[in-house]
């Protein structure tokens, strides 16, 4: 099984998911998360998700859940760089990945992190 | 057809792929890619996690008015659903999920067709036609 990278930039988590996601990869991924977010104290995560090709209810679910694990641990998530299909095809699907921020890239996504701290 | 196996995570990755390029060949634009490959992920992981284990058999198929599309086929050997209808209701869950896979699945295809028994296993066909 593959691993997503997490960097630390400032108080910021970057994950740029550039893979087939599998079902044990988001699994895996969260608990990531979840440690690094204790480890190194960040205050915002960015999830950059322009190499993902879908996103389907099990991948929307894990999303919107690492969105809610790092509110535990006082840190804002938002989801960037969304396609148009994909969000087409999520909308269509009947998820609305609810709280969860989304920003058109990472840079706007940024933005988003420093006004909101 | 292509037959592949649908015994591991990676496999389901591998049957999204094979839609993706199938769809793309029979002329699908990118947003009917993008439905019908969520939609086989969807079904992919149900034959995985609900069925134990099964097949997708995917192929290019042409309608009687000449239009392509891609039509994939899911069984497994899995204990069947005992009431079609109400696996079909968003947000009907027999797991942990959020219910929105079967019924989301259907939305995202043309075609849909489930045929399941309890004990006897399940098949769902689905097709996306280009436009």
């Amino acid at each position: 099984m593959e691993r997503v990278p997490i960097l630390k930039i400032g108080s910021t988590l970057f994950v740029s998911i550039q893979i087939d996601l599998q079902d044990e990869t988001v699994i895996r991924l969260q608990e990531d998360l979840a440690t690094e977010l204790v480890a190194t104290r960040a205050t915002g995560v960015i999830i950059d998700i322009t190499a993902v090709e879908i996103v389907d209810s099990f991948i929307g679910r894990m999303l919107t859940m690492i969105g809610s694990i790092s509110r535990l641990f006082d840190a804002e998530t938002v989801l960037v760089g969304m396609r148009p299909a994909v969000a087409i095809t999520l909308t269509e699907l009947g998820l609305s990945l609810r709280g969860v921020r989304t920003a058109l890239n990472a840079e706007k996504g940024l933005e988003l992190l420093s006004g909101s701290s | 057809m292509d037959e592949l196996p649908i015994q591991s995570g990676d496999d389901v990755v591998r049957v999204r792929q094979h839609v993706r390029i199938l769809a793309a060949k029979s002329g699908l634009s990118l947003v009917d890619q993008t439905k019908v490959v969520t939609a086989a992920s969807e079904l992919a992981r149900n034959a995985l996690v609900y069925g134990g284990g099964g097949m997708a058999r995917v192929e290019v198929v042409t309608s009687a008015t000449g239009r392509n599309g891609v039509r994939v086929d899911f069984t497994d050997d899995g204990p069947g659903i005992g009431d079609v209808d109400l696996a079909l209701t968003d947000g009907w869950t027999s797991g942990a999920g959020l219910g929105l896979g079967l019924s989301g699945a259907r939305r995202l295809v043309d075609e849909f067709e489930l045929t399941s028994k309890a004990g006897a296993g399940t098949s769902v066909v689905i097709v996306k036609w280009s436009r």
